[in-house]
C-alpha cells in the first residue's frame, strides 16, 4: 500500500517537473511533506548528497525516500515513477508526436506552466535560505554570516571563472566551512 | 542482444560518473553518443536538448529513451533508461541504510549544518537562471512574481499548498488569455 502511495506520489513529481535538476526539488518537498514521509531538515541533508553522489537529483531523492518508507520495494516504486514520465513523453515524441510540441496550444500552457514553476523554484530558494537564518524564532548570527560568505563565493567567482565554481564545489566548501563555524567557533 | 547490452553498460558508465545531474551530463552523453559511437548526430542532439525544455524530467533520461529507441526500439529505450539509473539508485539505496548513523556525528552533522546554507543558496540561483532565459514579457513576469508571492506567502504561513495545483492554475491562465486572443483575432 504505502509502495503504492509512493508509486503515485513520484509519479506526480515525474510529470510536472519541468525545470531541470533543482525544478523538481519543491515538488518532491510538497509530496514529502503532506505524506510526513521526510521534515525540511531531513530533505536539506538528502539534496547535498544527491548533488554529491552520481546522476540526476530527482532519481537520487526518490530512491532515498523510496528506501527509506519501505525498503528495497519502496526505492523501485519511487524511482520508476519518477522516471516513467520523461520516459514515456520521449517515446511518444520520437515515435509520433513531434509536431505536437510545436502545437500553439500546448506552448501557450507551457508559457504558463514555466514562468510559475520558476516562481515556485524562487520562493522555495528564499523560504530555505531564510529558514536557516531564522531557526526557532530566533536570528542565527552564525548561519547568516555562513550563508552571506558562501553567497558572495559562488556569485562572485562567476566575475573571475567562466560559469563560476561548480554547485558541488559550493557544497564541499560550505561543509568545510559549516565543520568550522559550527564546530570551533 | 549485443547492441541491448552495449546500450545499458554504455549509459550506465554516463550515470556512474556525473555528478549535479541536469546540464552536467550533457557534455558527457554528447561526447560518448554522436563523438565515440556515432548513434547520434550533433543536430539530434540539440533537437532532444530542446525537447527536454518542453517536456518533463531530468535531461539525461530523456537522451537515454532517445537514443536506446532509436537504436533498438522499445527494448533499446527501455535498456538505456535503466543503464542510466542503476548508478544512482544503487549508491543512494546503499547510502540510505547509513545515512541516520552518518549524522549522529558530531563534526558530520556541523558540515550538513554549512551545507544547508549551499543548497539554498543553490535553488536561488536555479530559480534566477530559469526566470532570465523566460521571454521578457508582461505575463510570463506577471506570472513568475505571482506564483512566487503566494508560495512564499503559503510557506511563511505554513499553509499546506500544492505546487501542481499552482502550476495547473497558471496554465489555465495562459491558455485562457491565449485562446481569448485568438478569438478576437478571428472576429476581427
Amino acid at each position: 500500500m504505502i509502495c503504492l502511495e509512493l508509486f503515485l506520489g513520484f509519479l506526480k513529481v515525474g510529470c510536472f517537473a519541468f525545470g531541470g535538476a533543482y525544478g523538481a526539488i519543491p515538488l518532491i518537498r510538497d509530496v514529502v511533506l503532506s505524506h510526513g514521509w521526510l521534515s525540511d531538515e531531513a530533505l536539506l541533508s538528502m539534496i547535498a548528497v544527491s548533488e554529491s553522489t552520481p546522476g540526476p537529483i530527482m532519481v537520487n531523492l526518490a530512491t532515498y525516500v523510496g528506501s527509506a518508507q519501505a525498503g528495497l520495494p519502496g526505492a523501485v516504486a519511487a524511482t520508476l515513477a519518477v522516471v516513467l514520465p520523461s520516459f514515456a513523453v520521449i517515446l511518444l515524441v520520437t515515435a509520433f508526436l513531434n509536431t505536437a510540441l510545436k502545437n500553439p496550444v500546448f506552448q501557450a500552457v507551457l508559457r504558463g506552466l514555466k514562468p510559475c514553476l520558476s516562481g515556485i523554484i524562487l520562493a522555495t530558494g528564499v523560504y530555505w535560505t531564510g529558514a536557516h537564518c531564522v531557526a526557532g524564532g530566533s536570528f542565527d548570527v552564525r548561519a547568516a554570516a555562513l550563508t552571506v560568505v558562501l553567497a558572495t563565493f559562488y556569485f562572485g567567482s562567476r566575475r573571475f571563472i567562466k560559469n563560476g565554481i561548480s554547485p558541488i564545489s559550493l557544497i564541499v566548501s560550505a561543509a568545510v566551512a559549516g565543520a568550522a563555524v559550527y564546530g570551533l567557533v | 542482444m549485443r547492441l541491448l547490452t552495449e546500450l545499458f553498460l554504455t549509459f550506465a558508465q554516463i550515470g556512474a560518473f556525473t555528478f549535479g545531474g541536469g546540464y552536467a551530463m550533457i557534455a558527457l552523453i554528447e561526447n560518448i553518443c554522436v563523438v565515440k559511437k556515432n548513434w547520434l548526430t550533433h543536430d539530434e542532439m540539440m533537437n532532444i536538448a530542446v525537447i527536454a525544455e518542453s517536456t518533463p524530467g531530468p535531461i539525461a533520461i530523456n537522451c537515454a529513451t532517445y537514443v536506446g529507441f532509436r537504436q533498438r526500439g522499445v527494448a533499446g529505450a527501455v535498456a538505456a533508461t535503466l543503464g542510466i539509473v542503476l548508478p544512482s539508485f544503487a549508491v543512494i539505496y546503499l547510502i540510505a541504510a547509513y545515512l541516520d548513523a552518518f549524522l549522529q556525528i558530531a563534526w558530520i552533522a556541523h558540515a550538513f549544518a554549512g551545507i544547508k546554507a549551499a543548497v539554498g543558496i543553490l535553488i536561488l540561483d536555479a530559480g534566477l537562471k530559469m526566470a532570465f532565459k523566460m521571454p521578457k514579457k508582461l505575463l510570463p513576469r506577471s506570472i513568475m512574481l505571482c506564483s512566487a508571492a503566494i508560495m512564499l506567502g503559503a510557506n511563511v504561513f505554513a499553509r499546506r499548498l500544492s505546487s501542481i495545483v499552482l502550476m495547473l492554475a497558471a496554465a489555465a491562465v495562459s491558455l485562457a488569455l491565449f485562446l481569448a486572443g485568438r478569438a478576437r483575432e478571428r472576429s476581427a
